[in-house]
């Protein structure tokens, strides 16, 4: 027999299971993060009829972002990724190709807009956020912030801004979207091998782009691990982690020798015997992207080769340090590392004091007439070289002014609240003359528009009454317009049936 | 020496160390100060209470790195962070903006002084740059970030409750560097911060500029060691402690690097 409490926990857990715990949300979210990083896209074609400069809606901004991606991925290397100027130029010949007709540049302009917006300027983090909803252990709805980026800016050593593209950025371009690296490597290898197995290499072109991008995101990936290392010895553990990871990355690369220079000799006698010219150029495509692919596992090689000796110089460099003389605080490990842990409204007060603590002293100045003067004969300093974000602004043509007064607005609603009897348009065009000779063209204005009265709109808003104009094919005698002399009444709106009545004759 | 005379000497004393770019090497009535601060007890009462009732206090007096002076709080030489911090975009949150200044000056002092020995070390200066100050920051991220993830739990942080985001989330998303129209570097990225703060340091005497590689190099003087030693270090402790986030070393005093093993 069931205590009666059992029966009542029940529906709480059903609940929890329909929201959605364990794996199943945990894929939910990871779908959204998905979904949200091609947002930024969708966007752009969305806010293109907006343009003031040109009349974008031609453009297919989407494309050209995921060219703009691609040119950016296809350019990073180990030290640098592409400039600028380089990727918009790039992008000429694709945007040209959307509109042959446009100048040349509208073409540069919509380059640099789309790649504005694919680093998001602007905005002082220069990415992007979207929130997603997640349910947690206990069962609880929450709404949680996705930052990611798609481009990002960094400083070469010679002080050169260049960009690269994120994870996020070729997850999308790729298509596959939160997947393992290798196993996606791997995966793209096969599937190529097959494609060209079968003859489809149009496919097969598309395969080995796709298993290139892995190549420099796992190129990547192994980047930051050196850098960590060239940094702080310390901070990475080179006693049985990083000698395993450099094993393991070695023999990953070799495999990959292996395969893609099968593939190459595949393609290449594809190359060769292949009699239908469109595919002889394509299996050539093919021959240089896998050719591209092997020359940057070689350069991945001669870097893993050379972290050994890296390592070793920087433990040199980096000299172990002997017992500390007094007690101090470390202050990597003790403050700066828990301070970036603490909330940012926590964090405030450990930092304030120590900016106080080693920002010194402040001397108030004294003005004296003798230093005034040689301060205003000093000549001009030089400008700084820290300057503030100067966002373009995106401008909206401002509302058109209102032609007719606010005077004239009420007037016209005097003459034409016509509650009770109909009235001809030539009678109030008259006594709309009396009052302002302007007042006429309103009235003619607004008769005209209660023509076809949006009632449906009327009932929206919540009037009580709405304007209405009949044409019973009488002519209009005016002096300055022509046409139906309109017969003009009021009807009002019954709300209780939601059905006009009243209307008039 | 007449009190008047011992007054002015003192007041003299407090004076230099106002001007912390002036050495008692460079100068024989400062170094001949100093000297009578280590020797002349008395002297030195009189020095420090002179520096008190001006709203400072004495945090060292050596050859090296001269009189070395710290505000009180409340005293009219007391550098704001409010007013450190300013920025011109208001849609910015400001205590985000602190906090990332805050921790670029952590950041500076713990290149600076990467290991507890060298901050005890009287002799020891460090090097610092602006690409390494950084680099130390966005490495320090990037482990908190493989530490959450690997705490398999949904760690994004609540869109309703941007105070709770944690520090390092907001420092890492901030850009590294950005260009600009006119290809100089944007003050509000890290890099920007960074040189800014570092630039700020070298003004106050605390650091040297040696060249212009890696977005300008530093070294580190004596004044800055004692500063961050004597007082920053310790009262940003204190608040850390007071918010229960750190746990103290053990017995012997010594407080290790903690960081090796997250990684």
């Amino acid at each position: 027999m069931r205590a009666p409490g059992d029966r009542l926990a029940w529906p709480a857990v059903r609940d929890t299971e329909l929201i959605g715990g364990g794996l199943a949300d945990e894929g939910l979210a990871r779908r959204l993060k998905a979904l949200a990083c091609t947002a930024p896209l969708h966007d752009l074609d969305a806010r293109k009829a907006k343009l003031d400069w040109a009349e974008a809606t031609v453009y297919q901004m989407a494309e050209i972002a995921l060219h703009t991606i691609d040119q950016v991925a296809i350019a990073m290397d180990f030290d640098t990724g592409a400039d600028h100027h380089e990727v918009v130029r790039r992008l000429q010949p694709f945007i040209a190709a959307q509109a042959p007709g446009r100048k040349a540049d509208e073409h540069v302009r919509v380059g640099r807009w789309v790649l504005d917006n694919l680093i998001n300027v602007g905005t002082a983090d220069r990415g992007f956020r979207r929130v997603y909803g997640h349910v947690d252990a206990n069962g609880v709805y929450q709404r949680r912030a996705f930052d990611f980026k798609l481009l990002i800016e960094l400083a070469a050593p010679d002080g050169e801004v260049y960009l690269r593209a994120t994870d996020e950025a070729i997850n999308v371009l790729v298509g596959a979207l939160d997947t393992d690296v290798e196993s996606a490597h791997i995966a793209a290898e096969v599937k190529l091998e097959n494609l060209i197995n079968r003859g489809r290499l149009a496919d097969a072109k598309l395969a080995a782009e796709q298993a290139r991008y892995r190549t420099v995101q796992y190129g990547e990936t192994l980047r930051a691990k050196l850098d960590a290392t060239r940094r702080d010895v310390r901070a990475v553990d080179w006693d049985t982690e990083m000698p395993e990871m450099l094993d393991s990355a070695l023999s990953h690369i070799e495999s990959r020798f292996r395969a893609e220079n099968a593939i190459l000799k595949n393609i290449t006698i594809a190359r060769d015997e292949a009699e239908d010219v469109d595919r002889k150029r394509r299996a050539a495509e093919l021959v240089d992207i896998v050719g591209d692919c092997i020359s940057r596992h070689t350069q991945l090689q001669s870097r893993l080769q050379a972290a050994g000796a890296t390592f070793r110089a920087e433990q040199d460099r980096q000299q172990f340090s002997g017992p500390p003389q007094r007690a101090t605080i470390d202050l990597f490990g003790q403050l700066l590392v828990p301070t970036l842990e603490l909330p940012i409204a926590d964090a405030v007060k450990p930092v304030e004091r120590f900016f106080q603590g080693s920002s010194g002293l402040t001397i108030p100045a004294v003005p004296s007439l003798s230093a005034l003067v040689s301060l205003l004969l000093r000549p001009a300093p030089e400008r700084d070289k820290l300057v503030g974000e100067v966002p373009e602004p995106e401008l909206v043509p401002p509302e058109t002014l209102d032609y007719y007064s606010d005077e004239q607005w009420r007037h016209a609603d005097e003459l034409l609240d016509l509650p009770e009897v109909p009235r001809r348009l030539s009678g109030l065009l008259a006594e709309a003359r009396e009052i302002d000779p302007q007042l006429a063209r309103l009235v003619a204005l607004r008769a005209l528009h209660s023509y076809s009265p949006e009632v449906a709109a009327a009932v929206r808003q919540g009037d009580d009454r709405a304007l209405i104009a009949i044409d019973d094919g009488t002519l209009l005698d005016d002096v300055e317009f022509g046409g139906a002399d309109l017969l003009l009444a009021s009807a009002f709106i019954d709300r209780s049936e939601l059905e006009i009545s009243g209307e008039p004759s | 020496m007449s009190i008047t005379g011992d007054a002015e000497a003192a007041a003299r004393l407090v004076s230099f160390g106002m001007r912390p770019k002036q050495l008692p090497g460079r100068d024989v009535v400062y170094a001949e100060l100093v000297r009578r601060y280590g020797e002349d007890s008395a002297f030195k009462q009189l020095t420090n209470a002179v520096a008190s009732g001006l709203g400072l206090m004495v945090l060292d007096v050596s050859t090296q790195s001269g009189a070395v002076l710290a505000a009180t709080d409340e005293s009219v030489f007391e550098i704001k962070m409010d007013s450190y911090a300013r920025q011109s975009k208001i849609r910015e949150r400001r205590d985000t903006e602190k906090v990332l200044h805050g921790l670029v000056h952590l950041a500076s002092a713990a290149l600076g002084y990467p290991r507890p020995d060298d901050l005890a070390n009287d002799t020891y200066i460090g090097r610092v740059s602006v690409e390494q100050v950084d680099g130390v920051v966005r490495e320090a991220c990037r482990i908190l970030d493989e530490r959450a993830a690997k705490a398999e739990e949904n760690n994004d942080p609540l869109s309703g409750a941007p105070e709770l985001e944690q520090a390092w989330r907001a420092y890492a998303r901030r850009p590294a560097a950005a260009a600009t129209k006119d290809g100089r570097l944007a003050s509000d990225t890290t890099r920007g911060m960074v040189s800014r703060a570092l630039r700020f340091l070298a003004e106050q005497g605390f650091l040297v500029q040696v060249n212009a590689e890696q977005g300008g190099t530093y070294r580190t003087t004596p004044r800055y060691q004692v500063q961050v030693r004597e007082l920053a270090a310790d009262s940003a402790f204190e608040e850390l402690l007071a918010l229960n986030v750190v746990s103290v070393g053990d017995g012997a005093g010594t407080l290790r690097p903690s960081i090796s093993d997250t990684l």
